[in-house]
């Protein structure tokens, strides 16, 4: 039997969330209000630590009746939307906050990265915030004078490390707080998403360290949008939703769960209301969608997709051009693509839906978002620059047998054209 | 190989018993937390660690001039710059660490959300960082005790004494304040405000002997509980050789100190846990 590293019983956690202001509408109830501000400022700060009344309909449950176990060198996986209190789990896990109720039980050294850079300070010189990174981290001083010249060496910034950080550029920055990070020796790691930093050679360099952790029999919680990351480090994974665990399995099973059940249509799609669409007065953009090319299918590298742009014009005669740029989830560039709606002497006040087809074995698998724009002629700005107006996912051809992404941007389909020679030997 | 710690993470009931193990395991974060306030304070300053002088040096200018020529204040015999300044240095310490104490949960937010570890460090980091000031600002001190021709003598070794009483007075505030200020912001404001009208309720512009002549004996000595007059006063008498080390008021301030600091330690403690909350 394996010994149980971290256990998790009925854990949930409550927060205050802001309710909307009441408004008065004369001058004599607004007197009354300021007067009677600092009692009402007063009773609402106290209640952000009071949940002895749980009907209150502003306390927001950010975990609910959570329960899972870890055991010893586990590298666990929790996957879930934005808001869906992962966060949270891993700032009880962390002990930075503590649970509403439940219980949770530890065995072994913890450390968590909820961040890099923790306490950083930019007036210190690398050398400097090292230590006390390092220390906030729960090193001590003699483990970071032993691996000092290995953290150094791993962050590749050997050369500035007696210079303020101020001056070091944001990469190198990361660099070095993700090699102080990367040199933690507990029993137990707890990651939040710090992969999401750095470029591209870096993530590789740190997914690298985090396989070599994980390999060394530690045990690991590890929390990401990056589907490939859980699918190839993790030994399991959970899933969360609304601050409640539902479902825990296998990585890949885990992450079909999520893609099929809660990344839903929802963030491929947006939709304006023609009050607070973006644009101006000559052109407003009403929707944006990327959609399978087929209704039941989902994106997938081996089928394509479709975007479509819906847009209102309030204008005639002129060169409108509606422009976006792809960008894969390291925020690299796919590429760039901008057409006029159609000729400047046929535009005519009305609505268009103008649709662009990406075909199959372009994209690779993995998470892309838009961003999205429109110009006029090519100079008037009709709706400015919006980055990461929808994402979607792009599936792996067989999600069924690997998950694991192939390295790479671009997905191409190539064949091997072989011809035999002759036997050897 | 280490014993395997076990860790139990639940809503704490009460106060919970406060892990020194635990703290000392963090000693170097002290450290390392007192260097950065060192190094960075006078970062970039063209006059550096001399701001430290600036304060006490020309508030003891001023206070000569207004409390001891204009007002006539008496300063029981002793020239008033050296008898103002013996009082300016314990106090600008206390001053600077309380501002520095109080909004040190505030000013570190970013750091206790994102890690654990203990947190009465970040309002215990000024209360030593401040020393680095304080002791600069002792120069002066001895140049004025030349000056006047105030010799040292044995009752200098008083000092360390009195230094502990002051530390001990401004972490208990320091922590208290702190832990109400995250939650409630007027805290912030409100030191800004006090710490200046705090300082005409210590001797510092005055002698404590003209409390005991005004308001009897009784008086005097409960008012040895405000921790700065028994530090103030003993600070005095250390540097002055013919003036006698106030005992009992230094009994009472020790006493005090020890009051504000379970205060502080105590609420600290209490409201510890849900500082990542309320920030």
């Amino acid at each position: 039997m394996t010994e149980t590293a971290i256990k998790v019983e009925n854990i949930s956690k409550a927060y205050r969330i802001g309710l909307k202001e009441q408004r008065h509408d004369t001058l004599g109830a607004t007197i009354g209000a300021w007067v009677k501000s600092p009692f009402k400022n007063f009773k609402q700060l106290k209640s952000l630590s009071n949940f002895n009344n749980q009907q209150d309909e502003d306390i927001f449950w950010a975990s609910k009746d959570i329960n899972f176990e870890v055991k010893k060198g586990e590298v666990l996986g929790i996957i879930g939307k934005n808001g869906a209190g992962k966060s949270t789990l891993l700032k009880i896990l962390s002990r930075i906050t503590e649970p509403t109720t439940g219980r949770i039980e530890i065995y072994g050294r913890v450390a968590s990265l909820l961040e890099v850079g923790t306490g950083f300070n930019p007036e210190l010189s690398g050398r400097e915030n090292v230590y006390l990174n390092g220390t906030i981290l729960g090193m001590t001083k003699k483990e970071i004078d032993n691996k000092f010249d290995e953290i150094i060496a791993f962050s590749g910034v050997e050369k500035f490390i007696d210079t303020p950080v101020k001056r070091y550029s944001s990469g190198m920055k990361v660099r070095l707080a993700f090699s102080v990070a990367a040199h933690l020796d507990p029993e137990i790691l707890i990651i939040d998403e710090v992969l999401a930093v750095g470029d591209a050679e870096f993530q590789r360099k740190c997914l690298g360290k985090m396989k070599d952790v994980a390999g060394q029999g530690r045990t690991v919680l590890f929390v990401s949008h990056n589907m490939a990351a859980v699918g190839s480090l993790c030994t399991r994974a959970i899933v969360l939703q609304a601050g409640r665990l539902v479902y825990t399995g296998s990585p890949s099973d885990a992450i079909s769960f999520y893609l099929k059940n809660i990344e839903t249509v929802v963030t491929s799609r947006k939709v304006w209301d023609k009050m607070d669409a973006p644009g101006n007065s000559k052109a407003k953009l009403l929707r944006v969608e990327a959609m399978p090319l087929s209704k039941d299918e989902m994106i997938m590298v081996d089928k394509g997709l479709k975007i479509e742009f819906e847009i209102e014009c309030n204008t005639e005669n002129q060169a409108l051009d509606v422009s976006y740029n792809l960008n894969n989830e390291e925020s690299i560039l796919m590429f760039h693509h901008g057409n006029l709606v159609c000729s400047k002497e046929e535009l005519v006040k009305g609505k268009y839906i103008l649709s662009v087809v990406i075909p199959p074995y372009i994209l690779s698998s993995g998470e892309y978002s838009l961003d999205v724009w429109m110009g006029m002629q090519g100079l008037e700005k009709v709706m400015e620059k919006q980055n990461g107006i929808i994402t979607f996912f792009v599936e792996d051809a067989k999600i069924d047998h690997i998950s694991v992404k192939t390295p790479g941007v671009i997905k191409p389909l190539l064949k091997y054209d072989s011809v035999f020679i002759n036997y050897v030997g | 190989m280490h014993p395997v710690p076990h860790t139990i993470i639940e809503k704490k009931k009460g106060l919970a018993s406060f892990s020194l193990k635990e703290f000392w395991q963090y000693k170097d974060l002290l450290y390392f937390m007192v260097l950065r306030d060192i190094t960075v304070i006078y970062k970039q300053s063209i006059l550096g660690f001399a701001w430290a002088l600036i304060n006490p040096v020309f508030s003891m200018l001023i206070f000569s001039v207004v409390f001891g020529k204009l007002a006539g204040i008496p300063s029981d015999g002793i020239p008033y710059p050296i008898f103002s300044y013996a009082a300016l240095i314990p106090w600008t310490y206390f001053a600077n660490t309380l501002n520095a104490s109080g909004t040190s949960l505030i000013t570190n937010t970013s750091v206790f959300t994102k890690v654990y570890f203990p947190r009465l460090i970040i309002p215990l980091t000024p209360v030593i960082s401040k020393l680095a000031d304080f002791a600069i600002s002792f120069a002066i001190l001895i140049i004025l005790m030349f000056y006047y021709g105030y010799y040292p003598t044995i009752k200098l070794f008083i000092l360390p004494l009195l230094i502990i009483i002051m530390m001990v007075a401004t972490a208990g505030l320091g922590c208290w304040l702190s832990a109400l200020a995250i939650q409630y912001r007027d805290v912030k404001f409100g030191i800004t405000f006090a710490v200046p009208l705090l300082m005409y309720a210590a001797p510092v512009v005055f002698p404590a002997s003209l409390i005991l002549q005004k308001f009897g004996e009784k008086a005097y000595l409960l008012y040895g509980l405000y921790p700065m007059t028994g530090v103030i006063e003993g600070f005095r008498a250390a540097v002055i050789y013919n003036r006698s080390i106030p005992w009992n008021l230094i009994g009472m301030s020790a006493l005090g100190a020890c009051i504000l600091f379970s205060i502080g330690f105590i609420v600290f403690r209490k409201l510890e846990s849900r500082f990542a909350d309320v920030a």
